[in-house]
């Protein structure tokens, strides 16, 4: 495996993702994609999940990708990436066919929910892909609604902060624990705040054979309701804040990549946007606290999975 | 037929289900990649299919999906990097599949399926209906259907040959009676190896995933673009037809056995006939002798290919008729007849002159097919044939 990078300055330069896209200004899906094809080498083909990503990028007759880019549905793209896995795997067999990298991704609908079953037995078959959910936490594409993503006390269209259901009242899903109870070798949380984390992380999932999966915090203006020049800041208070852990889990060990020893109060993520701006009100306190309760047990479950505490 | 005599001497004679023979054709065929959810009465062709894999006797990669769903999208993917592809289902497994199966027809895969045909739910029943065959006939896949075993046969070899042809380049359903075919053990010749090595030759993708040529498949086109992708689907797909007939052809000269979309028995002079799919074709015929013994002029018409309909063809066989009895194993709610008998009617309706047409209902999550309901859907039809009316447009055969 390569030496793990420690300055911006060491990622190719190489752009394979085209500008001219139409994701929104301040979307953080962007910074993944690119981070992704400057860090994994050689042949690859992407395989994308409908979503912001699908939609904004492959606009009939434009594309914005100068690598294989592959979209069937929207639940399916784990076992779409699967298909292909495996037809490399008999053509090297048989006609001497390179395999390239298979790179599968998803936001959280097409991972967490629609998306999970066919994860669950792309994971279990153990295929040879990355599996990578960028997470907006809702469904960003259709306009703003829940999914099992989206945390404790948001505001989404289907869970309007209303005067007797303040948001979404239930917890967000373990995706990473999800996955690693499949028995994945390798699994990590990124965040764009961290570019050169990431970009580790992505190369240490490529380096491994078999399925790996990587969670990134995607920041979504649109959704979250906040400043679209504040993506970054955004990103960088849920790890501050604990509320997004950094960490990674690899061969059966658990590494906190950023061990956040004093975190900012939780409010100074929230009160940047809209989706929680209810939260901030003192008769949702309760609620308040009960996701405060989320992000604490969370990450002290992780310090201890990690020998830290 | 010298051809044909010497075709047979270099095939061999076997025993098989219809499960066991799609199996070995597809083993015969050489695929690359088979994904596939176990659903009877299907289960025993990709248990076969696991065999030949895991004994070194076919060199493939095995899929077991974790539900339809996933196997043909698997299947989608698999084709469009370059590989042949099978797999197979029935029934509820298809309807799992159906919002893939219009994906995988527009983007010109050539996946080829065996549809061991199973009624849908409810009340669940696992034996034959046509429900899931008629459920996909506007997916864009081509859709054989086998009355025998050495036709589940053969015509799972000409699907491949077909599908990967480059003026085709269309997937497709072998539609086989569950149970009836699937199950039911008949003597068959199959080819040797290097015939079907011969008849279906490795693979040419046409624009494979390909690193060195980067493509984006599947976009988005929206009201700008969407409706020209589908003349030129609809387009292509009229293209098919012709091909189909090439390749029974060119099987003929390898096997000695002639396929035709439509196939006629009795004809010739019939003032009456029944259409049916699948293998109560057998049994159709079988009536039909007797009573032309007792000197009616009946006749039976079958389809080896349901999409793309033989329209012409069947307009063509069913000419100077007096009545006509569609056979549909399904039934389709609030339509105007069942699914063949629409398709029967639109195909007449251009013609001069038409016969009076009758639907039939038959045979529903495996009930059998009784020669004397095929007797019963003859009489009606004479009878409407002496009286030139149609007393009911639909009728029911062996219900209580």
């Amino acid at each position: 495996m390569a030496t793990p990078i420690k300055t911006l300055k060491e990622i190719p330069r190489e752009e394979l993702f085209t500008p001219g896209h139409r994701l929104c200004a301040g979307c953080g899906i962007p910074q993944l994609v690119r981070m992704v094809l400057k860090a994994i080498p050689g042949p690859k083909v992407i395989v994308n999940a409908t979503g912001c990503l699908e939609v904004a990028t492959t606009i009939y007759p434009y594309t914005s990708w100068k690598v294989p880019w592959v979209h069937n549905a929207f639940e399916n793209v784990a076992a779409t990436a699967a298909g292909i896995e495996a037809a490399f795997k008999a053509l090297e067999k048989k006609r001497g066919v390179k395999r390239p990298k298979i790179i599968a991704l998803a936001g959280d609908g097409g991972t967490f929910d629609i998306g999970l079953q066919a994860l669950s037995g792309a994971l279990e078959r153990g295929h040879d892909m990355i599996f990578i959910c960028y997470d907006n936490e809702a469904y960003m594409n259709t306009g703003i609604q829940r999914s099992g993503a989206t945390p404790r006390g948001a505001a989404t269209t289907t869970t309007p902060a209303g005067s007797v259901v303040p948001g979404k009242i239930e917890r967000k899903k373990d995706l990473m624990g999800i996955a690693i109870s499949h028995g994945v070798r390798y699994a990590a949380t990124m965040n764009p705040a961290y570019p050169v984390d990431m970009y580790n992380k992505i190369v240490k999932a490529a380096s491994v054979e078999g399925p790996t999966v990587l969670h990134y915090f995607c920041p979504c203006p649109t959704g979250w309701r906040f400043d679209t020049a504040k993506s970054i800041e955004v990103s960088r208070l849920a790890v501050q804040t604990r509320y997004w852990p950094l960490y990674e889990y690899e061969d059966g060990t658990y590494r906190i990549n950023v061990v956040v020893r004093n975190p900012r109060p939780l409010e100074d993520f929230l009160k940047l946007q809209g989706r929680f701006a209810h939260l901030l009100r003192p008769e949702n306190k309760h609620i308040l606290e009960q996701l405060k309760r989320d992000v604490e047990e969370n990450w002290n479950r992780l310090m201890k999975l990690a020998g830290l505490s | 037929m010298r051809v044909a005599q010497t075709a047979y001497a270099r095939q061999q004679r076997v025993g098989m289900t219809g499960n066991e023979a799609v199996a070995y054709a597809v083993k015969q065929a050489d695929v690359d990649v088979i994904a596939a959810y176990p659903i009877t009465p299907q289960t025993i062709i990709v248990e076969r299919l696991a065999e030949y894999v895991n004994n070194g006797e076919l060199n493939a990669v095995y899929i077991p999906a974790e539900s339809e769903h996933s196997a043909l999208s698997a299947c989608v993917g698999a084709a469009l990097a370059g590989a042949r592809v099978f797999t197979a289902t029935a029934s509820q497994g298809l309807a799992l599949m159906w919002e893939i199966l219009w994906i995988a027809s527009a983007l010109r895969t050539t996946i080829v399926m065996a549809l061991a045909n199973r009624a849908l739910s409810a009340p669940i029943n696992i034996h034959c209906s046509h429900d899931d065959a008629y459920a996909c006939r506007d997916t864009g896949w081509i859709q054989f259907f086998a009355e025998n075993v050495q036709e589940a046969y053969d015509l799972t070899l000409m699907a491949f040959r077909v599908s990967e042809d480059k003026r085709v380049l269309f997937p497709s359903i072998v539609n086989l009676d569950g149970f009836i075919l699937s199950h039911g053990l008949e003597a068959l010749y199959v080819l040797s190896d290097d015939a079907v090595k011969g008849f279906i030759p490795p693979k040419e993708p046409v624009y494979p995933i390909d690193p060195e040529r980067p493509m984006t498949y599947g976009p988005l086109a929206l009201f700008d673009y969407y409706m020209e992708f589908k003349k030129v689907q609809a387009e292509a797909f009229k293209r098919v037809y012709p091909v189909i007939l090439e390749t029974f052809g060119k099987y003929e000269e390898i096997s000695g056995r002639r396929y035709s979309p439509v196939k006629t028995y009795l004809m010739e002079d019939a003032e009456v006939a029944v259409v049916v799919l699948g293998s109560s074709a057998g049994t159709a015929r079988y009536v039909a002798r007797r009573l032309r013994a007792k000197g009616q002029k009946v006749g039976v018409v079958s389809l080896t290919l349901y999409r793309p309909f033989p329209a012409g063809d069947l307009a063509k066989a069913l000419r100077g008729l007096k009545a006509v009895v569609v056979m549909d194993r399904s039934y389709s709610f609030g339509s105007p007849g069942a699914q063949l008998f629409m398709d029967v009617a639109t195909a007449l309706y251009h013609e001069r002159e038409r016969p009076l047409l009758i639907n039939a209902i038959y045979g529903l999550g495996g009930r059998d097919l009784m020669p004397q309901h095929v007797e019963e859907a003859f009489e009606v039809a004479r009878e409407a044939a002496r009286t030139g009316e149609v007393k009911e447009r639909e009728i029911w055969l062996g219900v209580r």
